[in-house]
C-alpha cells in the first residue's frame, strides 16, 4: 500500500489520516499506484504515445503508396509496417484508451470509491509497456518484425524468423492485461454500485463497457490458444495448421475470427457508450430509447459471436455456411441501426450547442454510419467475393475505427478533461482540431473505396498507374490527418497546465454522478456512498 | 434502376467526398461489370445494395442536419423532454429488417448459382507459389508457370530508373498468360505449394483462396474474348503485390491452335534438356532465370538483405560443394522464405541458374552443371526422396 509506506517516511503523519491525503510524490506514485484515476491517466497517456507510434507507421505506409514504384522501403518492411500498425492501433491505442476511460469514469459514474480490484488494476496497466516494448523491439531484431499481417495467418506467419517467439509472447502479455482489466470492470460494476444504483440507472458507457468486458473475457483466451498453437507448430513440431501433418490452415482462421469479430465490437461498443453520454448533454435532452440502447448493445454482442466466418467467404466454405454467415451478418445492421436512430432522435427537438465534444460525437455518428453502411455492402456474400481483401475493406474498417473509435476517444477526452484537470481546454483550438481532422480523414479514407472497387488489393506496396491519383490524394490526407493530431497533444498539455477554471457541472446539460464531484475530481471520490433514489439523475 | 440513376448517385458521393474529382482517373471508380453472367449479376447486387445504402444514409443524414440547424440553442430551441416511443422504435426495427430480407433473397440466389460447380467442360488446376502461379490443364496435359513480366520486374525494383508509368500494364502483366476458350464452363481447382494465396480476376468475379494441402473449386464461363487481368488477393509474403494474373480468353479454334503450340514447346524443351550446353549459354539463361526468380530476395548484385535474405555473393553454399547448392535450390530451406524450386523450374533453368550463381557476383566456384545431369539428379531424388540429400547428390561434379 503506497499510502502507508509513504506515512512511514514522514513520521509526523498520522497513518490513518494519510489515506485522505492526495497522491504520493515522485515517480513511484505512478509505479505503485492503485488509484483508479492515476491508472486511468497512465492508460490514457500510454495510448496517446502509442497513437503516434502507430500513426508514424501509417505514414510510412502512405508515403510508400504515394506513387507507383518502390521509393522508400523494402516490401518486407512494408509488410511489417502494415502488421505492426494494426497491432499497435488495436491493442496499444484503442483498447488501452477505453480501459483508461473505464478506470477514470466507471467508479465516478456509478458512485464507487475505486475499482473493485485496485492492485490487479496496477498490474494490468504495467504489463502493457513491457508487452509493447517486446513487440516493437522485434522491428530491430535480425529477422525483422512480424510481416504476415495482424491476422497472423499460417503458414505465412510461420516463415518468420525467431522474432516470432517474441511476438507471441507479447500478444500473451497484452491478452493477460486485457482479461485482468475486464475482470476488474465486471467486478466493479457488479459489486461497487451503491444502494439505489440499479442496473437500468447506469450510464450507457458503463453498460457498453460491462458487455465489452464479457466479450474480452470470452474471446481473448481463444486468441491466446490460437497463437499458442502457432508457437507449437513453429517450435515443437505440432501440425495444428499444416496439412502435411493432418492439420488445416483454415482452422486457424476460424479460431482467429471467433476472437477477431467480437474484437471488432470490443473496439466500438465503448465508443457507443461515450457518444450516448455526450449527445444528451449537448442536446440538453435525455438519451432517447435508453432501454432499447441496452438491448441493442447486448444483441450486437451476441451476434458478434456468430458472424466470424464473413471474414472468410473466399476460403471455400460450403454453401450452407456462406448463407448462414451472410444472413447473420446482415442481422447486425438492425441493432446497429437502432443505435444510430436513437442518437438522431436524441438530437431531435433538443436545444443543441456544438462544443468540441459534441462536434466529435456528431462526426462519429455520421462517419461511423458511412462505415456501417459499407459494412452492410460487405455482408452481401457474392459482392464480398469482389470486395474481399481490397482497399474497399480497408476504407470500411478505417471509417468505423478512425472517425469511429478514435473520434469517440477524442470526444471523450474533450468531454471529461475539464473534470480530470479542473481546467477548460481551449475551445477555439478544439474546434479547429475537429475541422482539420474531419476534412483530412475523409480525404484519406474516402478514395480508398474507389481504388478498392476498381481492383486494388490491400497489403501491397506498389500498384499500377490507374490507382495513382486516388492513392496520392489519400497520402495527402494521411499526412494532413497525422500532423493535425499534434494539435490535439498541444491542446491537452495546455489544458493540463492551466486554463479557464472548470465548474463542478462543467457542461450546462451535464447528467450523471461524475458531474456532482468538484473539478478537478479529488484523488478520492465517493468514499461515502452517494444517496440514490428514484429522482436522482444518474444518466 | 437505370444506369443514369447509378451515375448520378456516384457523382453525389464523389462530390461530397473530394476536392479534386476532376483530376482523377474516372475509370478507376467502380467495380467492373465483367464478362461472365455471374460477374454481371454480382455487379447488379453491388449497385443495388449501394443504392439502398445511399438512400438510407441520405435519409438519416437529412434528418440529422435538419435537426442540427433547426434545434439549436442559439436559435432559441427549447429542449423537449420525450425520451421513448415504442411505436417509432418498433418501426425502425421492422423497416430495416424488411429491407434486409428484400436484399438477402437476390443475394442468396446469386450465391447459389456461384456455388454450382456441376457440368464443367474443362478443368484447370491453379497452384499458388511464392510468387508465381502454376496452371495445369488437366484435359490437355499442358502445364506451365506464370509470373510477373520482365518489364514490370525491372521497373518495380527499389532505385529502378524505369518510370512505372512508362509501362503499359505495370504489375498487371505476366510472361505466360492463362489461355482459355470462350463459351465453355471452366472449372478451376485452387491449391498452393507454400502459403495461402488467392486467385482473383475481377472481370470474372472469381476470387478463391489457394490453400496448401487443400483444393478449392471455382468456375467461370467467359462470354467475350479479351485479356482480363487480376492479382493475388491474400498476403503471401514479400512479393505478394507482384504476382499478377492474366487470363486470355480466345475462340475455340484459337485455343486449339494454342494447345498445339504448347505441345511443340514441351517437346523442344525436352530436346534442350538432353543436349550439351556451353558455359556462356548457361550463364545467359541463368542470368534471366535469376532475375525472374531469385533477385527479389537475394537482390540484383546477389548481396541479399542482411538479417532477412542471405547473400549469394560470397555464400558458403554457392562457393562450396555443388551437392549442397543443388539441394538448397531444389528443396529450399525449411521454416524460411527460401522455397524449393524443384517443382517450378525446368532442368535447363535450374542448371543455368546454379551455374550462373557459381560464377556471378565474384563467386569463385566456376563449375558447370549440365541440364542433362540436372535431370538425372532429379530423377534420382524422386526415387529416394527420404534419403539424405548429400548422399544422393554425390558425384555431381
Amino acid at each position: 500500500m503506497s499510502y502507508s509506506d509513504k506515512a512511514h517516511d514522514h513520521p509526523g503523519h498520522d497513518e490513518h489520516d494519510d489515506h485522505h491525503h492526495g497522491p504520493a510524490k515522485g515517480l513511484m506514485r505512478w509505479v505503485k499506484t492503485t488509484n483508479h484515476k492515476d491508472i486511468g491517466t497512465l492508460y490514457l497517456w500510454f495510448s496517446l504515445i502509442m497513437f503516434f507510434i502507430g500513426g508514424g507507421m501509417a505514414l510510412i505506409i502512405r508515403a510508400e503508396l504515394g506513387s507507383p514504384g518502390l521509393q522508400f522501403v523494402d516490401p518486407m518492411f512494408f509488410n511489417a509496417m502494415t502488421t505492426m500498425h494494426a497491432i499497435v492501433m488495436i491493442f496499444g491505442v484503442v483498447m488501452p484508451a477505453f480501459v483508461g476511460l473505464a478506470n477514470w469514469m466507471i467508479p465516478m459514474m456509478i458512485g464507487a470509491p475505486d475499482m473493485a480490484l485496485p492492485r490487479l488494476n496496477n498490474w494490468s496497466f504495467w504489463i502493457m509497456p513491457f508487452a509493447f516494448t517486446i513487440m516493437l523491439s522485434t522491428l530491430f531484431m535480425d529477422s525483422g518484425g512480424p510481416a504476415g499481417g495482424w491476422t497472423l495467418y499460417p503458414p505465412l506467419v510461420l516463415q518468420m524468423g525467431d522474432s516470432f517467439a517474441f511476438v507471441i509472447f507479447a500478444i500473451h502479455f497484452m491478452g493477460i492485461s486485457s482479461v485482468m482489466g475486464s475482470i476488474n470492470i465486471v467486478a466493479t460494476i457488479f459489486n461497487m454500485r451503491p444502494p439505489g444504483m440499479t442496473m437500468m440507472k447506469m450510464p450507457m458507457f458503463v453498460w457498453t463497457w460491462l458487455i465489452t468486458a464479457y466479450l474480452l473475457i470470452a474471446t481473448i483466451p481463444v486468441f491466446a490458444g490460437a497463437v499458442t498453437m502457432l508457437l507449437t507448430d513453429r517450435y515443437f513440431g505440432t501440425s495444428f495448421f499444416s496439412a502435411a501433418g493432418g492439420g488445416d490452415p483454415v482452422m486457424f482462421q476460424h479460431i482467429f475470427w471467433f476472437f477477431g469479430h467480437p474484437e471488432v465490437y470490443i473496439l466500438i461498443l465503448p465508443a457507443f457508450g461515450i457518444v450516448s453520454s455526450i449527445i444528451p448533454t449537448f442536446a440538453r435532452k435525455p438519451l432517447f430509447g435508453y432501454d432499447s440502447m441496452v438491448y441493442a448493445t447486448a444483441s450486437i454482442a451476441f451476434l458478434s459471436f456468430i458472424v466470424w466466418a464473413h471474414h472468410m467467404f473466399t476460403t471455400g466454405m460450403p454453401l450452407a455456411g456462406e448463407l448462414f454467415f451472410m444472413f447473420s451478418t446482415m442481422m447486425i445492421s438492425v441493432p446497429t441501426g437502432v443505435k444510430v436512430f436513437n442518437w438522431v432522435a436524441t438530437m431531435w427537438r433538443g436545444s443543441m450547442t456544438f462544443e468540441t465534444p459534441m462536434l466529435f460525437a456528431v462526426g462519429f455518428v455520421i462517419m461511423f454510419t458511412i462505415g456501417g453502411l459499407s459494412g452492410l455492402m460487405l455482408a452481401i456474400t457474392p459482392a464480398d467475393i469482389q470486395y474481399h481483401d481490397t482497399y474497399f475493406v480497408v476504407a470500411h474498417f478505417h471509417y468505423v475505427l478512425v472517425p469511429g473509435a478514435i473520434y469517440s476517444l477524442m470526444a471523450a477526452t474533450y468531454y471529461w478533461i475539464p473534470k480530470w484537470t479542473g481546467n477548460m481546454y481551449d475551445e477555439k483550438l478544439g474546434k479547429l482540431h475537429f475541422w482539420i481532422s474531419t476534412i483530412f480523414v475523409n480525404v484519406l479514407f474516402f478514395p480508398m473505396h474507389f481504388v478498392g472497387l476498381a481492383g486494388m488489393p490491400r497489403r501491397i506496396p506498389d500498384y499500377n498507374n490507374i490507382f495513382a491519383d486516388w492513392n496520392f490524394i489519400a497520402t495527402i490526407g494521411a499526412f494532413g490527418f497525422g500532423f493535425s493530431q499534434l494539435l490535439f497533444v498541444y491542446i491537452i498539455i495546455k489544458c493540463v497546465k492551466g486554463g479557464k477554471e472548470a465548474t463542478t457541472e462543467v457542461w450546462e446539460g451535464a447528467r450523471g454522478l461524475e458531474w456532482t464531484v468538484p473539478s478537478p475530481a479529488p484523488y478520492h471520490t465517493f468514499e461515502v456512498a452517494p444517496e440514490i433514489n428514484s429522482t436522482t439523475v444518474t444518466r | 434502376m437505370t444506369s443514369g440513376v447509378y451515375r448520378w448517385m456516384l457523382l453525389v458521393v464523389c462530390a461530397l467526398a473530394l476536392p479534386s474529382v476532376a483530376w482523377a482517373d474516372w475509370g478507376a471508380l467502380n467495380m467492373p461489370v465483367g464478362v461472365t453472367e455471374i460477374s454481371g449479376k454480382v455487379y447488379e447486387l453491388h449497385m443495388r445494395i449501394f443504392i439502398w445504402c445511399c438512400v438510407i444514409g441520405a435519409a438519416v443524414f437529412a434528418v440529422m442536419f435538419y435537426s442540427m440547424f433547426k434545434h439549436r440553442k442559439s436559435k432559441g430551441a427549447v429542449a423537449a423532454d420525450f425520451h421513448e416511443s415504442t411505436t417509432v422504435e418498433v418501426l425502425w426495427t421492422i423497416v430495416p429488417l424488411v429491407i434486409l430480407i428484400v436484399m438477402a433473397i437476390p443475394a442468396a440466389k446469386v450465391l447459389i448459382e456461384m456455388e454450382d460447380f456441376s457440368d464443367s467442360e474443362m478443368s484447370i488446376k491453379v497452384t499458388g507459389y511464392q510468387w508465381r502461379w502454376q496452371y495445369e490443364y488437366l484435359d490437355q496435359d499442358i502445364s506451365f508457370f506464370s509470373q510477373l513480366d520482365s518489364a514490370s520486374n525491372v521497373a518495380r525494383q527499389a532505385n529502378s530508373t524505369v518510370d512505372p508509368a512508362s509501362i503499359e500494364h505495370y504489375l498487371k502483366d505476366v510472361d505466360n498468360a492463362l489461355v482459355v476458350p470462350v463459351g465453355k464452363k471452366i472449372r478451376f481447382l485452387h491449391t498452393a505449394a507454400d502459403v495461402i494465396h488467392s486467385w482473383w480476376v475481377p472481370d470474372l468475379a472469381v476470387k478463391k483462396d489457394s490453400i496448401p494441402g487443400f483444393i478449392n473449386e471455382n468456375w467461370a464461363l467467359i462470354e467475350k474474348p479479351g485479356v482480363y487481368r487480376g492479382k493475388c488477393a491474400e498476403l503471401c509474403g514479400r512479393d505478394h503485390g507482384f504476382m499478377p494474373i492474366v487470363v486470355k480468353a480466345v475462340s475455340q479454334e484459337d485455343f486449339d491452335t494454342w494447345v498445339g503450340e504448347q505441345k511443340m514447346k514441351t517437346a523442344s524443351a525436352d530436346m534442350d534438356a538432353i543436349r550439351q550446353w556451353s558455359q556462356a549459354e548457361l550463364m545467359a539463361t541463368g542470368e534471366r532465370v535469376y532475375a525472374a526468380n531469385c533477385m527479389s530476395c537475394h537482390q540484383k548484385e546477389g548481396q541479399g538483405i542482411p538479417g532477412m535474405f542471405p547473400a549469394i555473393a560470397g555464400s558458403d553454399i554457392v562457393n562450396g560443394d555443388m551437392d549442397m547448392h543443388v539441394h538448397t535450390v531444389l528443396n529450399g530451406v525449411p521454416d524460411s522464405p527460401m522455397q524449393g524450386f524443384g517443382s517450378s523450374l525446368s532442368d535447363v533453368d535450374l542448371a543455368a541458374v546454379i551455374t550462373y550463381q557459381r560464377s556471378a557476383f565474384g563467386n569463385q566456384a566456376g563449375d558447370i552443371l549440365q541440364p542433362s545431369h540436372m535431370r538425372s539428379l532429379r530423377q534420382g531424388l524422386r526415387q529416394s526422396a527420404l534419403a539424405v540429400p548429400q548422399n544422393n547428390l554425390k558425384g555431381v561434379n
